[in-house]
């Protein structure tokens, strides 16, 4: 059977990478001693499909992975068990059995909510930037690629944008951007905003399953944001520094 | 002072591989800082992925944070482009654990394990903020010390050092420890006094050298300091069942798994090798702790792969047993990181590497027989082909041989050797698989204090050049060898650190200075640092690297001890140049090196017949065999 687990990936541990965070997945599972599935050949591994990477520096609280296993473990423990096996800032918050042949994640989600920190910004000159950006036909940014420069149009992928408020070093920025047909970058979004922006914390929200008109998330029944909060104010002071987004509760605006 | 952690942050963003300096490892300490604790940073010189794995530099970790009364963060070198954050923001050396700031420590200790990491050590002293000599330090600043197998010979650094550990750490650093609180708020110099004290503290500032040109006319002691500074030597690893709590880090480091060390110590008599002539006598583990610790390790950490650590791990006691019972117990791979050449070694090694069977790795050191009694590697040509015949039998596709070049007598016949050896070992592949091949991996030789060859003027450049090339084109048309070699010019600078005197440290000052730090990765290694330094002290590489030393000359380091005789050391070279060899004397009588007679101490070995297989003896009549006593 395949479930999908949802976690959050926050502070010091956003340093790690993606590949690292596979890596302290894979230890975590053999000390719970999980009946995972292998895969079969001479270097057998277990079965994990990661979603969406995430970017090394960038937090989350809307991180998936699936993951095959042998048999069936209890599902309403499972997210604690795992996050005391896992390093301290990787959080389980979910975990939901998966219908036999239902799509990857990489096949799935088709956009990401942002909190994407502008440095150096103040919130009116933003707020300015954002209404411009929207009413922009188009909003190209050049950047290269395998040594070649190449300009795209990131406008279609904007699918949200809104300012959200100041933090200690600029302003916070809430956006929500597409997948397909690549993955636009939060730091992409503040140069099509403003040339040489560059951007501080960044957290991942949610990542989205759109699909007739109506969008949702790969796991339906994560615990409750409370406790997400919960997670992000231990970090908070812990780094003796509060994160820029626990601002006002977010509602997303706009849609694609 | 609190933690750097927020100044830190924002810079992590900017530069490569940001997990290297987040702590948070399982296994990691949470640190309780007070007044009055004595506060070490256990520092390795090089990068987090080099670092962090180093076995000595966890057990210390454990040791201290076990005491009520001492605390120890860890402290890597930050790659330079952090380095050059660092300094732009004006911020220090910190700690990984709870990013403090390196003066906060009582003790800046290093982990010495080559000497091309020296100017790394100079500049995590002038990154911590400390002044980089130990003579321009007062009572407020912190001790800066050393250990690890460098500090045999540590009279390059004797400038920048406070004290200098010798030895085993796992009981000393107590010792230490004690010394540090009982001392508290004394001058500096009491200190160091009380130190020196301590057996295996050897404090540099306490004594006075004088020259003779190239050579060390004396070593003088200042009064109340001792004549000779001996080693520390455990008795039994068996008291000491660490690391307990081994780092498991969030992110790739070398040896990423998890690590047992078997035994300590080889008297195998290899007369190159240094580790093997300062850790004697042989310490093994008790097999049922070697189990647990296997268990109890891969159940913490969730590694699934298990390094059996040591000299020459096919030597343990009943290494059969253990490994078959790993390899028993599910999904665990195991890795001897250090086999012997020989048909039972490859078969240990089948029983483990069920699947994958890639590459497999032999040092047979030398490529003529004559030139391995030379350096006392008695591994007969028949050890070599049974194992390599066994290997390429059982599945492996590649075997890769490790020689060195610049050995003591060596002519080109013996260097020419290596190809040889590897030609046949192809052919012998060629019987079991089309497209066996061999890896020949060539080290040029560096001669290290208290071994027989301490007094071995060491190859030239150019002569390390010309025997590559010697074998580089001997081999050019040989399909299925695969030649690789180390590079002749950093053997050249390893050459200069390596037996050097006091006047080297201006060398690896001038060196730093310069910017020549991360010496031992090639993208940053720069020999005319090296060279320009010497000639700025005045100093000639054929003093210092090329001279042979004479019987009669004062060593920059006989003021220290690592329990071998010198007349001994001085015996084995002559039997050396006579082309003799010596056998393992821990299955035969003892020889009296010093390591055990000097300290009262005797090989810990389970068993007491040599291990199965490999010809194991001198292959010499009993006649020729020097000076075992009657």
């Amino acid at each position: 059977m395949r479930i999908r687990l949802r976690f959050a990936k926050l502070g010091k541990v956003r340093f790690t990478s993606h590949r690292d965070v596979a890596r302290m997945w894979e230890r975590a599972l053999r000390r719970l001693e999980l009946p995972v599935a292998y895969t079969e050949g001479f270097s057998p591994r277990p079965k994990l499909s990661f979603g969406l990477a995430l970017s090394t520096g960038h937090e989350s609280l809307a991180e998936y992975l699936d993951v095959e296993l042998r048999e069936e473990p209890d599902l309403t423990t499972l997210p604690e068990q795992l996050s005391t096996q896992l390093p301290v800032g990787i959080d389980v918050t979910a975990a939901v059995p998966l219908a036999p042949g239902s799509p990857s994640l990489q096949e799935d989600v088709t956009s990401c909510t942002w909190r994407i920190e502008a440095q150096g910004l103040e919130p009116a000159e933003t707020e300015s930037l954002v209404i411009a950006a929207l009413a922009a036909d188009e909003l190209v940014i050049t950047r290269t690629r395998k040594g070649k420069e190449v300009t795209d149009d990131l406008r279609p992928a904007v699918l949200a944008v809104h300012t959200v408020g100041p933090t200690p070093a600029g302003t916070e920025l809430e956006a929500e951007l597409a997948v397909h047909p690549r993955s636009v970058r939060p730091a992409e979004l503040l140069l099509a905003l403003r040339p040489g922006l560059t951007e501080g914390r960044v957290l991942r929200t949610a990542q989205w399953i759109w699909r007739d008109d109506a969008r949702r998330e790969p796991v339906a029944t994560a615990r409750p944001l409370r406790e997400d909060l919960d997670v992000r104010r231990r970090f908070a002071a812990a780094e003796q520094r509060p994160h820029p987004a626990l601002g006002p509760a977010f509602a997303v605006s706009g849609s694609g | 002072m609190s933690s750097l952690w927020p100044q830190l942050e924002p810079l992590l963003g900017q530069v490569q591989k940001p997990a290297r300096y987040i702590g948070c490892e399982d296994g990691a300490q949470t640190p309780e800082h007070a007044a009055g604790k004595v506060a070490w940073l256990l520092t390795y010189p090089d990068t987090y992925e080099i670092g962090l794995p180093n076995q000595g530099l966890q057990i210390l970790y454990e040791i201290l944070n076990e005491r009520p009364d001492a605390v120890a963060e860890r402290s890597y070198a930050p790659w330079t482009d952090l380095e050059v954050l660092l300094r732009a923001h004006g911020l220090p050396l910190f700690s990984v654990d709870t990013h403090r700031p390196a003066r906060d420590f009582d003790v800046l200790a290093f982990n010495l394990s080559a000497e091309l990491v020296y100017t790394n050590v100079l500049n995590c002293i002038d990154l911590a903020g400390i002044p980089l000599h130990q003579a321009d330090r007062t009572d407020d600043d912190p001790f800066v010390a050393a250990g690890g197998h460098c500090t045999y010979n540590p009279e390059p650094l004797a400038d920048f050092l406070d004290f200098v550990v010798l030895g085993d750490g796992e009981e000393v650093v107590s010792e230490i420890t004690d010394v540090l609180r009982d001392t508290q708020g004394q001058p500096r110099a009491a200190r160091l006094r009380a130190l020196a004290d301590v057996t295996g503290v050897y404090v540099p500032s306490l004594y006075d050298v004088t020259y003779d040109g190239p050579r060390v006319a004396a070593m003088t002691p200042k009064p109340g300091a001792p004549a000779l500074v001996e080693k520390r030597t455990i008795a039994d690893l068996a008291d000491w069942p660490y690391p307990k709590q081994q780092l498991v880090p969030l992110t790739e480091v070398v040896h990423d798994r998890l690590n047992v060390e078997v035994f300590r110590g080889c008297t195998r008599g290899c007369r190159f090798c240094q580790a093997g002539m300062i850790t004697r006598p042989v310490r093994e583990r008790p097999a049922d702790q070697v189990r647990h610790m296997i268990q109890s390790g891969l159940r913490r950490t969730g590694y699934d792969e298990v390094a059996l650590t040591s000299l020459s791990t096919a030597d343990f006691s009943g290494i059969e047993d253990v490994v078959e019972e790993v390899a028993g117990c599910g999904d665990v791979s195991v890795s001897l990181p250090s086999l012997r050449v020989d048909a039972f070694t490859v078969g240990i090694a089948a029983s483990i590497q069920k699947a994958r069977r890639t590459g497999l790795t032999f040092a047979p050191e030398a490529g003529t027989w004559r030139m391995r009694r030379v350096i006392n590697k008695l591994i007969n040509e028949n050890d070599l082909f049974s194992a390599v015949d066994s290997a390429f039998n059982q599945g492996w596709r590649r075997v890769k041989l490790y020689f060195l070049i610049g050995l003591p007598t060596e002519t080109d016949e013996d260097t020419l050797g290596i190809a040889a050896l590897a030609r046949q070992c192809v052919a012998i592949g060629k019987k079991y698989n089309r497209s066996a091949s061999v890896t020949v991996s060539v080290g040029g030789f560096v001669p290290k204090a208290f071994t027989p060859f301490q007094w071995f003027g060491q190859n030239t450049m150019q002569e390390l050049q010309r025997k590559v090339n010697l074998l580089r084109d001997d081999l050019r048309h040989e399909r299925g060898v695969q030649l690789k070699w180390h590079d002749p010019k950093a053997t050249m600078a390893e050459g200069i650190a390596s037996r050097g005197d006091r006047r080297i440290g201006a060398v690896v000052e001038h060196v730093w200075r310069n910017g020549g730090v991360f010496q031992e990765w090639s993208e940053h290694f720069r020999l005319d640092l090296w060279l320009d330094g010497l000639a700025a002290a005045g100093l000639r590489p054929e003093d210092v690297v090329y001279r042979h030393r004479t019987e009669d000359e004062v060593l920059p380091w006989d003021h220290l001890s690592a329990g071998l005789h010198k007349d001994f050391l001085w015996q084995d070279w002559r039997d050396a140049l006579d082309e003799l060899g010596l056998e393992d004397c821990r299955w035969t009588p003892c020889y009296d090196c010093g390591a055990c007679t000097g300290y009262s101490i005797e090989h810990v070995v389970a068993s007491a017949t040599p291990p199965a297989g490999g010809s194991q003896g001198t292959g010499q009549p009993v006649e020729l065999r020097p000076r075992i006593p009657a």
